[in-house]
């Protein structure tokens, strides 16, 4: 690694005296070729800086006040809002609401998994159904919140579809919490979807094909193929998936904001933390929520971690 | 170990730094603008933020800055044309940039106003030429004018009700819901249209306030009373709502309403009413020209409530045009405040109520005029309490969340009744209140 850091760094310093016979370089020298991986990389780290960890340190700087996201001024309330936000229950009751998305990420993980295993095999089809199954994954959360919309209004595209299998439904879709939040697991299924399906699938793909034929002789059928060869194989990446699904559905947002806006118990808690922020203007109130999501999140996925742990997977 | 103990420091200076920045601003606080003496005189470039897109886009804009040059010849008028207005000028003042003439957004407090805008004069002064004065006065100066008011009515297709058999204004809650089941039962049209999905047409429901008791004081009611104890504004408001759904006299399914698509089903006589104000009359009828409807189906009713045998409606500032304290030109920004409030027709364009005092009303209310319906222009001297209030409580009533689940109440999609819901409502706000004093 060294090596080639040192290697590259001599024709960005024409001003390095270092001549090639010299082994030994002096310290200026020396000096500049440690410096240059850092000038390569002040670009990538001054915006890394800039757009990731400085609006993070504001953030949390700005849970401490009673800042209202305007105002010039703003006074320190010290942990204040951590403790207004932890003795006030019904500011994560809306983490219910994150069940019925923990529940959709089973059927989606179980689904995807299914489909990745299925077009693993040689099938008619097949990179036909893998784009048809990822495309979804490629569309803007935004314009897939207001095709559904159509999609689940009163006569819209699914009770059209209903009603040529004969089933004429005068159901709200939207209606009631548990049907809404069902209808917007829903789509988010149907969106994230692709997703895990292609981390499955190329997990699925970069075990060794010799495994498989051997298995075959051996008279292995489909799932027991399934159970021995391709479960373990995969194993890191299904942990992974279901790190994303738990930390995704504690954070869900954009479906449910641009379908409902939280009305008719959709809410989730970034909704919620959004609208703190800018219908209450509780901008401190509401970074201190933000930092409390991102401690919660990280939390599940110690436990997770420790319950789960990662193991070195060798199927050769 | 060493390297990662570096870059913490680096992140927790930078987050004093970023603490420390937004700590700055208000250096001009108090500045005035004041009005140039001699027109020709006055020069400079202007930008204009505002929040008419469409005017910016169809080029409507322009023409009134082409007039304004008429009478001043050197100021230069650029406008900047903002779709999410509120939410790009609130982080925009964050800075000492944010254009010459503004609309003051309604995220700031009133308080703040001498930090971020130029007085345009004394309250007393202007309040006698102008309306709605006293919705941005702080200690007797007076920081935005808007250069419209509107009105709150139902906008109904008078086709429609005429087929149901009423031709009078109801004059009580329950005549209304009477006349809304008669349009029910008797024509094909939803009686009814919440505009639930769109969120903002159901924050209009607090414009009511003011119509029932018929008291220019009900913005001061509303800091110092319950809003939603028996016979106040609010709760009558929200009580009607509340029937109107739970009798089924609303569009079956809400939470998929479309405002667009609303305007031509109202044109069409598809929805007989929706609660919105003066200012949608104009979009109406347009939608009805574009369906190819009579215009004139489109008519405006106020709150089918009566105090000495009068209906009254309140009327209300649109947003404030104010000058930006920071700004280099605050002459020439007075001057277009000043020139666009009185000369340029907007309100007239848009026909609404005109900021002066002295103008004769729109031709949308001609039959507020004739029916003797009192216009009311309330008191907003606590206008701002009540705006603190509204966010310290998390209610709502400037926002639509609470009505939203008023909806889902009557509509039988949220648990409780009625009553338990309101008294929740009055429980919190007067919680607020408690936090709030001193």
């Amino acid at each position: 690694m060294a090596d080639t850091t040192r290697k590259a760094a001599r024709p960005v310093l024409p001003a390095a005296p270092a001549g090639p016979q010299r082994a030994p370089a002096p310290r200026g020298a020396r000096l500049s070729r440690r410096l240059t991986p850092w000038l390569f990389l002040i670009a990538p780290l001054a915006l890394l800086l800039t757009f990731t960890y400085a609006p993070i340190a504001n953030m949390v700087a700005y849970s401490f006040t009673d800042w209202d996201g305007v105002s010039p001024e703003l006074t320190y309330t010290g942990i204040g809002n951590y403790t207004e936000l932890l003795t006030r229950s019904e500011l994560f009751e809306v983490f219910f609401v994150s069940g019925y998305y923990l529940a959709a990420s089973v059927v989606q993980i179980v689904a995807a998994l299914y489909f990745a295993t299925v077009l693993s095999f040689d099938v008619r089809f097949r990179n036909f159904f893998k784009g048809v199954l990822f495309f979804p994954y490629l569309i803007n959360g935004v314009a897939i919140g207001f095709v559904f919309l159509y999609f689940f209004q009163d006569g819209g595209t699914l009770d059209s579809v209903l009603g040529l299998f004969g089933v004429e439904t005068d159901h709200a879709w939207l209606g009631t919490p548990f049907s809404a939040n069902t209808s917007l697991a829903g789509v988010s299924v149907w969106r994230h979807l692709g997703l895990n399906f292609v981390l499955f699938l190329g997990a699925i793909q970069s075990v060794p094909g010799e495994l498989y034929e051997a298995a075959e002789i051996d008279g292995a059928s489909r799932w027991q193929q399934f159970r021995h060869i391709i479960a373990p194989g995969i194993r890191p990446v299904l942990s992974l998936s279901v790190i994303l699904s738990v930390s995704g559905s504690l954070s869900v947002f954009e479906i449910p904001y641009i379908m409902t806006g939280g009305a008719t118990g959709t809410e989730t808690f970034v909704i919620q933390t959004v609208k703190l922020a800018f219908q209450f203007n509780k901008t401190g109130l509401a970074s201190a929520a933000a930092v409390v999501l991102l401690l919660i999140v990280l939390a599940v996925t110690w436990v997770q971690r420790r319950i789960v742990p990662d193991e070195k997977v060798d199927l050769v | 170990m060493n390297r990662r103990k570096v870059l913490a420091g680096s992140i927790a200076a930078l987050a004093l730094l970023a603490s420390a920045c937004t700590g700055t601003g208000g250096s001009a606080e108090g500045a005035d603008a004041e009005a140039p003496a001699d027109p020709s005189e006055v020069k400079g470039s202007l930008t204009v933020l505002t929040h008419r897109t469409d005017l910016v886009q169809d080029g409507t804009m322009k023409k009134y800055a082409a007039e304004f040059n008429r009478t001043y010849p050197g100021v230069k008028v650029e406008f900047d044309a903002l779709t999410d207005y509120e939410g790009e000028v609130k982080i925009r003042m964050n800075t000492e940039d944010y254009g010459d003439v503004l609309m003051i957004p309604a995220v700031i407090e009133k308080k703040d106003y001498p930090k971020f805008f130029a007085s345009l004069g004394g309250e007393a002064e202007r309040s006698a030429k102008y309306r709605f004065t006293d919705y941005s006065t702080v200690d007797g100066k007076v920081y935005g004018q808007s250069p419209l008011g509107v009105v709150p009515g139902f906008v109904y297709n008078k086709r429609v009700w005429s087929e149901a058999g009423v031709t009078d204004w109801p004059t009580t809650p329950a005549e209304f819901l009477d006349d809304l089941k008669a349009i029910g039962s008797r024509t094909d049209a939803v009686p009814y249209y919440t505009n639930f999905k769109d969120m903002w047409p159901l924050t209009q429901w607090t414009n009511v306030n003011g119509s029932v008791g018929c008291d220019p004081a009900a913005t001061t009611e509303l800091a110092e009373g319950d809003p939603w104890a028996e016979g106040a504004d609010l709760r009558v408001a929200d009580t009607l709502l509340y029937d109107i759904v739970r009798g089924g006299l609303a569009e079956k399914d809400p939470t998929t309403t479309n405002w667009e698509a609303s305007k031509p089903k109202l044109a069409r006589g598809e929805i007989a009413t929706m609660w919105l104000g003066s200012w949608a009359v104009v979009q109406m009828r347009d939608a009805a020209k574009r369906a190819g409807t009579d215009p004139a189906d489109i008519g405006l009713m106020p709150f089918p409530a009566q105090k000495d045998g009068a209906f009254c409606a309140v009327t209300s500032p649109d947003y404030q045009q104010a000058v930006n304290v920071h700004s280099d030109n605050k002459a020439a920004a007075r001057a277009w405040i000043d020139w666009f409030t009185d000369e340029s027709g907007y309100a007239g364009a848009n026909l609404a109520l005109s900021p002066l005092k002295d103008a004769p009303l729109p031709e949308v209310l001609k039959p507020y005029e004739e029916a003797g319906v009192k216009l009311l222009d309330l008191d907003d001297a606590k206008g701002a309490e009540v705006k603190s209030l509204d966010n310290r409580s998390e209610v709502g009533i400037y926002k639509p969340d609470y009505r939203q689940d008023l909806v889902d109440l009557a509509r039988g999609a949220r648990k409780g009744d009625l009553d338990g819901f309101l008294g929740d409502l009055t429980k919190r706000w007067a919680e607020a209140r408690k936090s709030l004093e001193p």
